[in-house]
Order: C-alpha cells, then structure tokens, then sequence
C-alpha cells in the first residue's frame, strides 16, 4: 500500500466520520440527560433539506448552515414538547419522529432533487496540511470538520470538567432526585434535546452542503442509526465517540479501500460493520452486571413527571 | 415559652393540602423554635410527608401561612429554601450513585459550591467536626447506606444551616450508628440549628426530642413534651384509641427443623454484592427466627438463596424438612410450600403496572386460582379482596395497580398475600417496613397465628424492635456470615448490636458436628 492511497483514506475517514461525530455528540448530550431521542435520522434530514434549499437560494453556505441547525432544532422541539410536556414514550415519539421528518423532507425537497450548488471548500493551513500523512487527515479538510473537532473538546470538557455537565449527569441519573435538590430538569432536558437536534440539523446540511453537495431523497442513509449506535458503542463516553465516529467513517469506506487493494467485497457487507460492533460492545457490556448498570445514564429513555 | 423574646424559627399556621381524593394535610399548626429538635411523629399517611414537602419547597399547600423567623415567606423551591438555611435529609436518599461525594454535594449547594478542590476539603473537615467522617472521593455506589446517609447529612451540613429535616433517619442504621447520629444532632442543636425530626419510632422521639407535634389523618392530634410521656400515650396520640399499641407475644420453641441451611457458601455475581460464607441455620416448624442487620450485609443474597433465585450449586445446602431443595427453582419450592416476602416490592413483590387481582394471582396460582391452565377470575378476584380487606390496605380497589400504592400499603398486601396461602415455610424480608403501627400490629399477629400453626417463619429486618417483638430465636448477619441464633429472651439489643457488627464467632454445621 503506497503512502498516498494511505493518505486518502485517512482523509476520506475523517470526512465520512464527520457528520456520524456531530450528531452523536449531540445525541451523547441528549442521552446524558436521561432522554433517548430516536428521531436523528429525521432531523438530519430536515437539516439538510433545508441548508440545500436555503443555500441554493440565497447563495451563501453560512446561512445554509445556520438555517438547517434551526430546522433540526425545531425538529427537536416537536419532540421534546411531546415527550416532556405530555410524558409520551421516548422510544415511540422519536420513531415518528424519523418517519415524519423523511415525508416532510421529501415532500419539501422534491423539487430541488439534483440541482447542483457549490459545495464547501476545503480550507488549508500552511505548513499542517503539508506534514506527511496525517496533514491531510487533519488539516486538509473543510471548516465543518475543524468544527466538529472543537465540538468534540467543548462537549467532553463540558461533560467532565463543568458544572452544568454535572447537573446534566444527575438529571440523566436520577431526575427525582435531582428535582428534590432543586435542579432544573425540565430546563436541563430541553436544553439537551435543543442540543441534539441543533447537532442533527448541522451533520444533515454537512452531507447536503459540504459531503455530497447535492440534495436527494433520504440522503442520510441511515447515518442517524449509526449515530445513535455509535453512542451506545461509545458507552456514552465522549472521547470513544470521537474514535468511533473515525472508525465507523473508515468502516463505511473499506469497500472503496479493497477496491483499491483489488480485493471485492459486496459493499452491503461492510455496512453492517458499524452495527456489528455495537452489538459486540453491546453484549460485552451487558455481560458484566456492574459495568452495564453504571455505564448507561440511569434514567435513559423514563419520562419525569414533577410530583407535587 | 409564649414569653419568648425570640421568634420561633419555623412557624407553620393553618396549613392545609388537598389531594385528589385525600386531605393530606387540614389546618396544621407547628413552631420549631431555634435550638429545638422537634419531632413529628404520625403514622404512614397522616401527612408528615406532605408537610416537610410544605416546608422545603417541594409542594405549594392551598390554605395556610410559613413564617421564618417571624417573617411570613413562600418558600418557592428547594433552591430557595436552601438558600434560607433549611436543609433536608430524605429517607429515600437523592444521591447519585456514579458521581463522588464531592461532586453530589457540589450539585446540592448550587452556585455556591465553588471549585470541587475547597469543598472536598470542606467536606472532610465538617465532617470530622461532627464525628461521622467520610472520604469526598468516593463513588456513591461504593457506600453502605449508613455512610450515604452522612453524606446527606453532611451535605446540609456545609451550608449555613438554620433548620435540618431528617425522614426516619434512623431507619437504616445500627443502634450503635444510631446513637452517633443522636449526638450529632444534640451537638448541631447546641450550636443553635433547629431540627425536625420525623419519625414513628416512639423510643428515639423520647430519647432526643425536646417537643413533639403529633400527626393523624392529616390533622394534628396532639403536642407534648416527649421526655414527659410515656411511649403508650404518644402512641395513642399517633393512633387514636380504639387501636392497642402494645403487646407482647408469648414465646415458642419449635418442634422439628423445617428449614435448614447446611454450608451455604455463595458467591455473588455482583461485584458489590456480599459473598455469604459458611451459613448454618435450623428453622424449626412452629418457631419464628429473626435475623438482623445492617443493609447490604448479606441479607439480598442470603434471600436469594433462600426464595430460588440464586440456586446453590450443592442441592442439599438448602433443605425443606427432607426435600433437598438447592438447586430447584422458586415456583418448585413454593409448590413445596414455601411463601416469600422479598425486600423489593415493586420489582420483586409485586409488578408495579399489574393490579392487585394480578400480582395476587402471581403466586397464588397453586391456591386453585388457575384450572387446567386458565384463570379463574372470580377466585382471583375475590382472593384479591379478601387480602385488601383483612389487612385494611388501603388502595382504590382490587383493580388498582400495584405502583399506586403507597409503600406501606403495598407491603400489606404482599405479606397478606403469602400469609393467607398458609405456607409450611414463611421468608420474610422487612414485613412491616413503612407499615403504620396499627397495620404492623395486624401483620404480627398474622406472623404468629401463622407460627402457632405450626409453620417455620425466618424474618429478616433491621428493626430491631420488631426481631425482639415476635422471634422466637434471633441472630445477626454480618458481611455474608451468620452469627449464633440464640434464643430471644437470653439475648439482649446489646448483644445484637455487636452481633451486627461482627463480632462472634460462626458457628460450625449442628449436623456435622453432631456426626
């Protein structure tokens, strides 16, 4: 394998893992809180119906960005108002969720299906983007993807190191006890759903504006699934997001990597990769009692329902 | 005391809750001066609850007026009611077990609390000041209930505190941990803090209290100065005349053994759970025997074993009479006829989304409730009323599900449940936890006409008031080893408190060493 083919896929690892870091970030914030929001395929997709459309528009890629964050974090209002306001089943409303948001994206973008837009540049920094190998890997790519590492470093200090991080866990533990001692859950939880799908909406305009700068119908292509298997994977931890992101990205390209190599392996195959390895961390986890019981936030997926 | 200069700290006046259904509280009246520990006694469901929820925030009452200080105020929340020096200690502790005690305290004090570094120290300082000393560090899964309730404590603690509210502190903890908690109070006390002390414990209230408001059905039915009554008469205070409070219950001693333990030796898959070591036990029919200690000694594991949820992997390391059950399964062992109370209630006892005809149907399937493999609703159904009726639970009907209960209620239901299929063999975990007096008098009495008709009953509690009450026999476990069982009246609560903190010797198998 010579340097170069070595180089490009590095580079094209970190691209494709890109969109899956984003949303799984903000699915990691969400799911700390204790809220299990299944619906990130649908607000990714709205996201990037949304940034293609504006973007097409009005010309500007910023406000493309900007306009498919609002899409998903309106997307994550619905759901939040249906699950916190009216206590209904997290796993159900997040499931409606991706099914409305797939209609609602294709109604909406079916006429701009394969029109073409200028896509996301990649910006270069002198000197890094030179150094062999990982230059390109990490200092080649488009701002997005500069983005989303400083998206990684302020969610995992903020997870670990911050107050408000703090609160997010216990809410996420134990929602009864931490409304007993006076935190806000309510306002803790929407925050955090607010979060997830603002992460959404961006990795959806990412693919339309920047990955693939084009809009079709399901684009996503199930990245909202991997994503929220990736966090499980993660054992909700953030910096294991970020290597599972990576890693899941260069699963997801291994085909075109055998191409290169000459082997052929049915590209179906490997898709299953990401989800095999959950499943695999999956049982890991469940197998050692203590580990599974304190890994998961304690209340993922339970409705709060203020007493008094 | 009306010629008091001093405002009392905390002044309740008329304060009245109505809940669908229930009048939790009706024109309640209380003052809790500073430097007072005060007590408030009453029964499950007579509102205490409800009035410390008043207190802290957590519950807006309809009618009625708060005065701190002197001052009418509304407390909001419990941010705000921290704020103004009220701190609370819970019975069902709200600590959150994969964070440290640092980091739990830090989220209590809100703003206040500052870099984690100061507090930790903070926290270890106050802490040992007041004698019940605890690492910062720790993870609070790595605790024993007794040190997380001193983290509680110790998190009111840190703050400038003016009122501590403690909910049955004593519930938990050894009578040796009970007596530091007492002179940690009295110590906080002398420094001026108010503190309301809600319990249904008569001799603790008498032993600590300087005054008592007594709860019943949600009004007040009295005040008194605990160290100037007798137990008799707060009790019937708490609840009313028509029901005895006191009575004691002539001793037995069995006739053969019905239940053995022989070595059972069991290693638990939980790596916080307690490995039990070399267990011995001899149940005999028509004997009570009361096993105490401190929660999270054995006792989960020990029950495990016991009800079939663990199986051991000798057969003959459990026997019933001469049947080696070790490794049969629950529903075989009650098809033996095993009947088991666990600690757990909803999970374990009960399913909490099924009704009551439901969960009674669980186990008193093999009571002819279930024909050729279908249910006999009309059996169910009436089984299920004459459980709620027997033992007074109170519940909206036997169609109510198991979760809307109060805990006490439930607890009622579960022991009447396996009482009433007359079990050979009787497990019972905790029978009259959260259980008002009344009920648990109904609950002893059933224990024992059980007993005296001729069934082996093994009650596991940390009520050690209770274990001396109805054992016939009584003993303790210690981190997974059981010590002697001696019989009651040649014991003394002395001799169980060391018991329950380990010290004795395990006795050796009465079989093998009989051979």
């Amino acid at each position: 394998m010579d340097i170069d083919l070595i180089t490009n896929i590095l580079y094209a690892m970190i691209r494709t893992g890109t969109p899956l870091l984003i949303v799984a970030l903000g699915e990691l914030v969400c799911e700390k809180s204790g809220v299990l929001n299944l619906g990130q395929e649908g607000m990714m997709l709205m996201g990037a119906v949304v940034g293609f459309i504006v973007t097409l528009l009005s010309g500007s890629l910023l406000l493309g960005f900007i306009l498919a964050m609002v899409a998903g974090v309106l997307m994550s209002l619905i759901f939040g108002l249906i699950t916190m306001e009216l206590s209904a089943n997290q796993v159900a409303t997040g499931l409606a969720l991706t099914i409305f948001g797939t209609g609602l994206s294709a109604f909406v973008g079916s006429e701009f299906v394969g029109k073409p837009i200028e896509g996301l540049d990649p910006v270069f920094i002198p000197v890094l983007t030179d150094l062999p190998i990982i230059g390109r890997m990490l200092f080649g790519q488009d701002l997005v993807v500069y983005l989303s590492f400083i998206l990684f470093g302020a969610v995992y200090w903020f997870i670990n190191y911050s107050r408000p991080g703090l609160i997010l866990k216990a809410v996420g533990e134990n929602p009864h006890a931490a409304n007993a001692i006076g935190l806000p859950v309510f306002k803790t939880r929407y925050l955090a759903i607010i979060f997830g799908g603002a992460m959404a909406g961006l990795a959806g305009g990412y693919l339309s504006l920047a990955y693939t700068p084009l809009w079709a119908e399901n684009m996503t292509a199930g990245r909202g699934w991997i994503a929220l298997a990736l966090v499980v994977f993660a054992s909700w931890k953030a910096e294991r997001v970020l290597l599972g992101a990576w890693l899941f990205g260069l699963a997801s390209i291994l085909h075109l990597v055998f191409q290169g190599l000459g082997f052929s392996v049915s590209p179906n195959l490997l898709a299953m990769l990401p989800y095999l390895a959950t499943v695999v961390v999956l049982v890991i986890l469940s197998s050692n009692q203590t580990r599974s019981r304190l890994v998961a936030p304690m209340s993922l997926g339970n409705p709060f329902h203020a007493r008094g | 005391m009306q010629q008091n200069p001093t405002p009392p700290r905390l002044t309740l006046r008329g304060i009245t809750k109505q809940y669908p259904g229930c009048l939790a509280n009706d024109d309640v009246h209380l003052d809790i001066a500073p430097a007072e520990i005060h007590a408030l006694l009453g029964e499950n469901g007579a509102g205490k609850s409800t009035l410390m929820k008043v207190i802290y925030g957590l519950v807006k009452p309809d009618k009625g007026e708060v005065l701190w200080d002197g001052l009418p105020i509304e407390v909001k929340d419990p941010a705000h009611a921290r704020k103004m020096g009220i701190g609370m200690v819970f019975q069902h502790f709200s600590l959150f077990e994969t964070l440290t005690v640092t980091e739990n305290i830090a989220l209590a004090l809100g703003d206040d609390a500052g870099e984690l570094e100061p507090l930790a120290i903070k926290i270890r300082t106050v802490s040992e000041k007041y004698g019940m000393a605890i690492n910062p560090d720790r993870e609070i899964h790595t605790l024993s209930v007794g040190e997380r309730q001193r983290v509680e404590i110790v998190r009111c603690l840190v703050q400038n505190i003016k009122l501590l509210i403690l909910d049955e502190p004593t519930s938990v903890l050894t009578p040796q941990e009970v007596d530091t908690l007492f002179i940690t109070l009295r110590k906080l006390a002398s420094e001026g803090c108010s503190i309301l002390f809600i319990s249904h414990k008569l001799n603790e209230v008498k032993a600590l209290c300087h005054k008592a408001t007594v709860l019943r059905a949600g009004r007040v039915s009295g005040e008194c100065i605990p160290a100037e009554e007798d137990t008799t008469s707060m009790a019937k205070l708490m609840v009313g005349d028509d029901t005895p409070v006191s009575t004691t219950y002539p001793k037995r001693l069995g006739t053969s053994p019905l239940l053995s333990i022989n070595d059972l030796t069991l290693h638990s898959p939980d790596p916080f759970g307690v490995h039990l070591k070399n267990i011995n036990l001899t149940v005999n029919a028509g004997e009570i025997v009361g096993i105490a200690g401190v929660a999270g000694n054995g006792q989960e594991e020990l029950l495990a074993s016991l009800s079939g949820e663990h199986l051991c992997p000798v057969a003959n390391t459990i026997c019933f009479a001469d049947t080696q059950v070790g490794s049969l399964p629950p529903d075989q062992r009650r098809q033996w006829g095993l009947g088991f109370v666990p600690e757990e209630r909803l999970g374990r006892g009960a399913v909490p989304e099924m009704s009551l005809t439901e969960n009674a149907l669980l186990t008193g399937f093999l009571t002819g409730l279930v024909n050729n493999g279908m249910v006999a609703w009309k059996k169910a159904e009436a089984f299920a009323d004459e459980i709620i009726d027997r033992y007074k639970v109170k519940a909206a009907g036997r169609h109510a599900q198991a979760d809307s209960l109060s805990g006490g209620n439930l607890q009622k239901f579960i022991i009447g449940r396996e009482i009433m299929q007359n079990p050979k063999i009787l497990i019972a975990a905790h029978p009259t936890w959260g259980v008002d007096i009344g009920a648990a008098t109904a609950i002893h009495k059933a224990l024992i006409t059980l007993r005296d008709q001729g069934a082996a009953i093994l009650v596991v509690s940390e009520d050690i008031d209770e274990l001396f009450l109805i054992s016939d026999r009584i003993g303790a476990i210690c981190d997974g080893a059981l010590s002697p069982i001696k019989p009651t009246p040649e014991s003394s609560i002395q001799e169980l408190g060391r018991m329950m903190a380990g010290d004795f010797e395990q006795p050796a198998n009465e079989r093998s060493a009989a051979l």
